[in-house]
């Protein structure tokens, strides 16, 4: 458990965090293993937790009738996986998949939302980081949209 | 932290008449993903060098079709073989397109301000290039990678649509192969079977290795790109004055006579393409320009 509060202490999304908002975080974390190649979650399941990524690679990937299974983005060390647990009606809306050897910290998100529920400044220290993560990825994914690479001559 | 260069000095004086295309052979054809071609080039008549620095362009003539502006994209450390490497998009590089070894097109040129990578000595050097952006960057590479010595960490970070759109494929393997070079490949979309990076190339900024307060960046590509890149520099903590883009526009005569590529109180032709950031940052959100 040591471990797990040192590594979660200084990862930027739990910067200014107050000790007890950061003992239940810390309460709700466990370290989980994922072989390459293995899914860590799916479109369409129960969304119950979001993860740290320590190491590896996980790719978000969406599965398409024709093209097969399209990589969205792939996020790395340091990244945080899944928000989907903080939004009714609380299912995935990805796959996600490790590209090799992943370890994270996976916290507990079904714990999180009924301490949320009870305590809304956790709930909004909580809102807030996600909502950083959530615009980077809109302005990533509007970008992506935008197809610049395809009239450059 | 060092001033930042003036790029008008760095530029060579033009030995040829400016307005007359040079005939240059084709020597080789490679073609880099499905729309995109490096062409070879040999001058012909008693020109037997093309001297050029990095970031300088040049004024390609197809022969009944037109003219175009093209980066250079090869080594300048051969000034024997001229490089150029192009997507076919328009009825110019579709004409070149079809162009064999033995063909014969004009070349003007060099013009341009260059990549001031003298200035960069004892810094971190990072680029960040998206599509055929990396073209224009190449030349200053190989310039940083034959004098690896004076820079501190080299970084290039390269973004671009799919896996199948990924140029100069087997030199990127090369340099990512050397244990001194920083390279960071992603793309927009991938299948399954891609086992790099999925993202915008702005999502490498921050997790690149280099020191912000001793970095020299140079970045090219769309300009949205370019516009998103900076601020993810800026945000890093790379001075403006720090970071230099290349600019595209319609440039005709290329010597600033014509006014075809005026951007602002500037031509890209003659007092760029490549520009120090805070010299044009204003113009580049404003539309009207």
């Amino acid at each position: 458990m040591e471990d797990l509060k040192s590594i979660l202490a200084e990862h930027p999304f739990f910067k200014g965090l107050d000790e007890e908002h950061f003992a239940l975080i810390v309460g709700c974390a466990s370290n989980v293993r994922i072989d390459a190649g293995k899914m860590i979650l799916r479109e369409g399941e129960e969304a119950n937790h979001f993860y740290l990524i320590r190491s590896g690679k996980v790719t978000l990937q969406l599965m398409t009738p024709n093209k097969g299974p399209v990589i969205i983005e792939t996020l790395d060390e340091g990244d945080i996986l899944g928000w989907s647990w903080l939004v009714p009606p609380y299912t995935w809306h990805f796959d996600a998949k490790a590209l090799e050897l992943t370890r994270m910290i996976a916290l507990d998100g079904k714990c999180l939302r009924n301490k949320c529920e009870n305590d809304h400044h956790l709930g909004y220290e909580l809102l807030k980081r996600f909502a950083d993560i959530m615009t980077k990825r809109l302005a990533s994914t509007r970008l992506q949209l935008l197809d610049i690479y395809g009239d450059r001559s | 932290m060092a001033t930042a260069p003036d790029l008008q000095s760095l530029k060579v004086d033009y030995k040829r008449n400016p307005m007359l295309p040079w005939p240059f052979q084709i020597s080789r054809v490679k073609r880099e993903t499905e729309d995109t071609f490096t062409i070879e080039l040999q001058p012909l008549g008693d020109l037997e060098e093309f001297t050029f620095l990095p970031g300088q362009f040049n004024m390609i003539y197809v022969f009944g079709v037109g003219e175009i502006p093209i980066s250079i994209s090869g080594d300048p450390a051969n000034p024997r073989t001229l490089v150029h490497t192009t997507r076919a998009v328009g009825s110019v590089t579709k004409a070149m397109d079809k162009m064999r070894r033995g063909d014969i097109l004009g070349i003007r040129g060099p013009y341009g301000t260059p990549w001031p990578i003298d200035h960069a000595n004892g810094q971190d050097v990072v680029f960040v290039a998206g599509g055929i952006g990396l073209a224009p960057l190449r030349p200053a590479l190989y310039e940083v990678v034959a004098q690896r010595e004076r820079y501190g960490k080299v970084v290039l970070l390269y973004g671009t649509r799919t896996p199948s759109d990924v140029l100069f494929r087997q030199e990127l393997e090369n340099w990512r192969a050397r244990f001194d070079l920083e390279i960071y490949v992603t793309v927009d979309r991938a299948m399954s079977g891609w086992r790099g990076n999925v993202g915008v190339v702005t999502n490498l900024i921050s997790r690149a290795p280099f020191d912000p307060r001793n970095t020299m960046a140079f970045v090219c590509g769309p300009e949205v790109m370019m516009r998103f890149t900076t601020m993810e520099l800026h945000k890093r903590g790379v001075d403006n004055d720090h970071i230099f883009v290349s600019m595209e526009r319609n440039m005709k005569c290329a010597i600033g006579l014509c006014g075809h590529c005026q951007f602002g109180s500037v031509f890209v032709c003659k007092d760029g393409p490549v520009f120090r950031y805070n010299q044009i940052k204003d113009m580049l959100v404003k539309w009207e320009i």
